[in-house]
Formats: structure tokens, sequence, C-alpha cells
């Protein structure tokens, strides 16, 4: 479980000035302030579009366009469930419906109390070990009704 | 005493309990007293038998599998002993499902020490750059030109074109770019790789740096694959440190420099020109060529971009292997493709292998069936823009041309296998769907098109005028085919038609199509 900062601006400022030198920073400054905050706070765009020379506009349209960038903060826990073919092939559709149920949310959501965001996520590359998850940042393979079940469990803890 | 294993770090064995294993290999070595060397590899690629565990013995390496934390203790004191143990393998190298394969590209993979660039040399590594800068710019083109390969992310085109093309655009920068982007549901051929064998790929990169004259380059991977950042990030500064990268490459008078950029969960910037519009930190819209990225690309520079295996194919071709590579293949599809076998398959994993194996040879002979044990019903090759093939089709032999012919493609040739419980209609309206979420917005035909599909299948599977609607789906498809800048609502309509004509009596509708063949 990652431990995110609130925010600071002057900790997106030094992000900002660690990376603007790069060719094309857009991406690696977003991907380094989600690190940092667990989201891309409103009031970073302003400043990454200063920076950079964009308009603030682009810079929204860059976060909006990217599933992983996250205008709001995720669940303490965030579990991604694979929804793409080769796990559909391996009951996956299944157990997407087992630990919606466990959750009580479907997927797409975060539970009410905050800890879990569960989320599709299409192709983990784990596809002849399938079906498969992830949690925060560890992978899970060989999915069945008893390895989801721990998976959701802990992820609710 | 003492002892040395070989536990895969490759995520896919991760994800079955590689990591906790090499913990419990380290606490029975502790408590026998024995000095344990675990070297962690890459995977060899038969996934049903991960985690697989190897230990060195004078007659090679022998492998335990699919080994679990219980285990531990009984396999340690098996290859202890070089004992019997109900998950003895035998000898890796001699294991049927490795020996029938042609392993060109993955010949390292699962084999060496994917964090040791010594370990790299001491497998032929390098050889192919050594050789590349002595031939100097046209024996480098010649040699790819001859090999036959082609672009391995899914459209074939050939490398030796393209990359004579940036060598005879002349600019003041040039840049070669690698798609470890891999979105294709299905393939992990590109990850296998980079977690395995890194320095092959970045070898390739270097190889391509110097053939068109481009100092600077970069990875661009998928954001999925956290195993793989890690390890081509480690493999970049250790070829920096041996003087593989940076100002003066192997000694030469080349420049050449790498880095790792990270994608954020778009499928769509896997498409050459809007991973470019990713990199330069725009939103991945696909640009309308011309101009190619080949004049005009990162940057407005010339630049090559290619798939992580064409890459990673460069090396061996170089080290004098490009006739040898040609020779291998069918028709105008050359050398090896590592297959990804996946889905519902009693054996799956990655088999490198000449090209002109037939579908059937693979599904039903490497692959084993399915693990359910259920008829093998419907096969998607090509990812998620790729066709669903029924058993009636399994004599196309793998094979580009082989594959178009059939209303298929073989992509970047992810085999994702199901058995008889699948319904087509629900594949159907998935590839739509699939489409609607991933679409760049670019051209009407896909971002609207997507969703008006699955709608109407959505009606279809409730059985609302079905022909009618069947007849509105083939409209939507041929308006995505021939409407769309990309392939991705370009090619969608593969997965679509292909349920459609060979499973019909899942669209509520047995015989209008096949009547119509
Ligand atoms: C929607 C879409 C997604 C693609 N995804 C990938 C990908 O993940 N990896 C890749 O190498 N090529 C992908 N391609 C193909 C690339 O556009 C391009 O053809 C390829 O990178 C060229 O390299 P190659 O000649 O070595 O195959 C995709 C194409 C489309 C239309
Ligand atoms: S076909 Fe779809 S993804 Fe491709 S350019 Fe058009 S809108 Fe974008
Ligand atoms: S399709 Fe689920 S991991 Fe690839």
């Amino acid at each position: 479980m990652a431990a995110y900062e609130p925010w600071s601006a002057p900790k997106a400022l030094q992000i900002i000035d660690e990376l603007k030198s790069l060719e094309g920073p857009a991406l690696p400054i977003l991907h380094a302030m989600q690190e940092a905050f667990g989201y891309v706070p409103e009031p970073a765009i302003p400043m990454i579009a200063e920076a950079l020379t964009l308009s603030r506009a682009e810079v929204h349209g860059v976060v909006t366009f990217y599933h992983d960038f996250r205008s709001e903060p995720a669940g303490k826990r965030v579990l991604k469930l694979c929804r793409a073919e080769a796990c559909q092939a391996a009951g996956g559709d299944a157990l997407a419906a087992r630990a919606e149920a466990a959750l009580g949310i479907p997927i797409g959501h975060t539970t009410a109390d905050g800890r879990v965001t569960f989320e599709p996520i299409y192709c983990l590359g784990l596809c002849a070990t399938a079906p498969s998850a992830m949690l925060d940042g560890r992978v899970v393979g060989r999915l069945n009704e008893s390895r989801l079940d721990a998976l959701v469990t802990e992820a609710k803890q | 005493m003492s002892m040395r294993v070989y536990i895969p770090r490759d995520a896919a064995a991760v994800a079955v309990g590689a990591d906790e294993i090499a913990v419990a290999f380290e606490a029975v070595a502790a408590k026998r007293g024995i000095a344990l060397e675990i070297v962690r590899t890459g995977s060899r690629g038969m996934c049903w038998l991960e985690p697989m565990v190897e230990v060195a013995t004078t007659n090679g390496r022998v492998a335990f599998g699919p080994a679990t934390v219980e285990d531990a203790a009984s396999l340690f004191d098996a290859m202890m002993a070089d004992g019997p143990h109900p998950l003895r393998l035998g000898i890796a190298d001699e294991l049927p499902w490795l020996k029938r394969q042609t392993r060109l590209t993955f010949k390292n993979c699962g084999v060496i020490d994917p964090r040791s660039i010594d370990d790299y040399k001491a497998h032929d590594g390098y050889k192919g750059l050594l050789r590349a800068l002595s031939l100097g710019t046209d024996g480098i083109l010649d040699d790819v030109t001859k090999s036959g390969l082609r672009g391995r992310g899914g459209a074939g085109f050939p490398t030796g074109i393209k990359w004579k093309t940036v060598a005879q655009t002349s600019a003041d920068q040039k840049y070669i770019v690698c798609n470890a982007d891999e979105g294709d549901s299905g393939t992990f051929a590109d990850r296998m790789i980079m977690e395995g064998d890194p320095f092959v790929v970045i070898e390739g990169m270097t190889i391509a740096g110097v053939a068109v004259g481009a100092t600077r380059g970069y990875i661009y991977i998928r954001s999925e694959y956290p195993h793989a950042i890690v390890a081509m990030n480690a493999a970049i500064k250790a070829a920096r440190r041996a003087g593989f990268l940076g100002k003066s490459v192997g000694g030469s008078a080349h420049a050449f420099d790498m880095e790792v950029r990270v994608g954020a969960g778009a499928y769509v910037c896997g498409e050459e020109t809007s991973l470019l519009e990713s990199l330069e930190g725009r939103r991945g819209l696909v640009r309308a060529k011309p101009p190619l990225p080949a004049h005009q690309g990162l940057f407005g520079k010339p630049t090559v971009i290619n798939n992580v295996l064409s890459f990673a194919a460069i090396p061996f071709i170089l080290d004098g292997g490009a006739k040898a590579y040609s020779e291998f293949g069918v028709g105008r599809s050359r050398g090896t493709m590592p297959l990804q076998i996946a889905g519902n398959v009693k054996h799956g994993g990655l088999f490198e292998v000449a090209f002109g194996l037939t579908l059937g040879e693979i599904v039903d002979d490497i692959a084993g069936g399915t693990f359910t044990g259920r008829p093998v019903r419907a096969v998607q090759v090509g990812g998620p823009l790729g066709a669903y093939f029924p058993r009636a089709l399994f004599d196309t032999p793998f094979d580009y041309e082989a594959f178009a012919a059939r209303d298929g493609l073989i992509g970047h040739a992810g085999i994702v296998v199901f058995d008889d419980s699948v319904d087509m209609s629900k594949q159907a309206r998935f590839a739509m769907e699939f489409c609607a979420i991933e679409s760049c917005g670019k051209c009407t035909p896909c971002r609207i098109g997507s969703t008006r599909g699955v709608e109407t299948i959505d009606k279809i599977r409730k059985g609302e005028q079905v022909a009618a609607n069947i007849a509105v789906v083939e409209d939507l498809c041929n308006t995505m085919k021939f409407g769309s800048l990309c392939a991705l609502g370009g090619f969608t309509p593969y997965p679509v038609m292909s349920a459609l004509k060979h499973f019909p009596e899942d669209f509520g509708a047995p015989s209008r199509l096949q009547a119509a063949e």
C-alpha cells in the first residue's frame, strides 16, 4: 500500500523543476505528481501549464485522456482485475461478478468507506496464467474463487 | 556444500508465487547450512509449469515445477541429492516443449541473469553490435533486408525498408523509438523479453541507431508492466556503465543513449503516431499519414519506430544470422515468431517457432487443448482487433498472408483459446465496447460507431429484431472499416464480423450468414 503526501505546492514545483528539462516532460511530470500525491491535484495543472508553456486546457486534456491519471484520490487500496479476452476465456467474467458482490460496488468504483478502489484493467501480460489481477503494485495470477476471495479480503483490511 | 538454483523473476512467475519460493529456499538453505546462490532469471515460457525452479548439475540444469512454498524443503533436498521428486521435470533444455521450438530471439530468455551484462556477453551478447559497427550503414541495412524481417508489432512492414528510409533522410537529430506498449490482450512476448533478456532489446535499438545515424532512443513501456520497467532501467544503466550506451558505443565513433518512458493506460498509444504524440507530452491522438514517422516522427525528426520483438530479432541477424533467419518460415513470412498461447489452454506460454504451423497444430498439439478439458470452440488471434477462428479454419497456416486471406490477422501473435462455454455475441459486444473505451476520438466511425455497435448487439442479445439489427451491425462495421484513420476503428470489425460469420447461432440467427456464403 502506497503512502501519499498531502498536496503541497512546493513539492509540486520541485517535481516540475526536476523533470521539465526532459524532452517531452508532460507525462513524466504527471506520473511523478501521481506518485507523490496519489492523484493529479487540480492546483498542479496551472503550474505544469506555466512551466511547459502550454494552456491549462491542454494540460487538463492530457490528464483526462489517459486512463491512469486520477483527478481524485483513489481508495486506500487499488484492486485491478483484468477484463480482457484471455482472462475472459479463463473464467474472468464470473470472478468480476464475485468481486463486485464481495465489495458491494460495481467495477470502476470505490467502496463507501474509501478502502478499496476496484477497477478493470485490459491485460497485464499474464495471459497464460489467467485470470489475473493487480493489488496496488503486486500481480496475482491463476485466480480462482478462493484466491480471489483472499485478495478481496486483503484489499478490504 | 553449495548449490545454485534459478528462479524466474518474470511477472507471470511472480504472479503465481516465485518470490515466495525464493524466500522459502533461502530459509531451507539456512536451516541446512548450505550456501545457496539464487539466480533470478526470466521465464522459459512454459507458464503452466511456473513457478519453475532449476538447479545446476553436472548434466545441465534440471527443472522442477510448478513449485509451491510447501514443496520448498522437499524440492531443496531432492535438488541437493539430484534425486527423484514428483515435480521433477528433467533436464530443462531437453523438455519437449522447448526442444520443438526454434529459439532465435528468446534463446537467452529464462537462461541468463537479466541483470548481468557479463552473462549476456557470455551468451553471444553484443556480437551483433560489434559486427554492425564494422559493417556500417549499408552493410547493416543489407543484412536486415536479407533476413526478411517484418515488423512484429502487427502490421508486418519490412524492417529493412523502414530503416533505409530513415538512413536516407538527413536531419540534425534522428530518433530510435521502441514500441513496448504491448496492449493486445493475450500477448506478453515483449514483457517476457524485457524482463528476461533486456540487453537484447537495447542491443537491437543500438544497432538501429548506428544504421540510421540516430543518437537518441526511447523505449515506451506500458504502465501495466512495472517489472519490465524496472528490468529495462537496470539494464540501460548497466549498458551505460559497460560503455555500450553513451558517447562512444562499444569504443566506436557512434554515440547512442536511450531512456525508458512510461505509458499511462491508453491502448491507442500503441499505434505508432499516437505513441509519438504521447512521448511528446500530448493526448495520444493518431496522426494522419503522410508524413511517415520515418520522415517526420518524434519532435518532427526522422524516427525509426519498431516493436520490441523487431529490435530483439536484430542481434541474431547481425551476428551473421541474416541468411539463417530468412531460411525459416513460409511465403513472405520469414524467420521465427514468438507465439503467445493464452486463455483457456492446458499448456500456455511462449513458443518461438518458424512461421507456417497450422492453427490446429498450435491449439490442439502444442497448447494441448483447454485446461477445462472442454472442446475448443473459438480462437482469437492477434489481440482485440483480431478475428475469431472456428475449428473449421484450423488448417490456416500461421503466416501474415494466409491469415489475411481468411479475414484475420496474426498481429503480435497472441492466440487466445476459448472452450464451448463461450458466448460469441458477448465477445462481439466486448470488441465494440473495447473500441469505444479506447478510441482516441478523432474519427466519428470509430468513436460513435463502436458505441452504436454495443447498443445494437445488446438488442440482438435480447432478441429484438435480430435480422434487422445484424444488418445494422454489418453496416456499422463497414463504415468503421473504411472510415477510420487507424486500425483501432478499422479492425474492430474483424472480431465482430468473424463472430457473426462463424458463430451465427450465438446471435439467434442460425443460417442467415451461412446461406449467404
Ligand atoms: C490501435 C493500435 C495499437 C497498436 N499497438 C501496438 C503495440 O502495442 N505495440 C506495437 O509494437 N505496435 C502496435 N501497433 C502497431 C504500430 O502502429 C506500428 O505498426 C508498430 O509499432 C511498428 O513497428 P514494427 O514495424 O516493428 O511492427 C498498434 C497499432 C494500432 C492501430
Ligand atoms: S480509428 Fe479510432 S483510434 Fe484510430 S484515429 Fe480514428 S478515432 Fe482514433
Ligand atoms: S488478458 Fe488478462 S492478463 Fe492478458
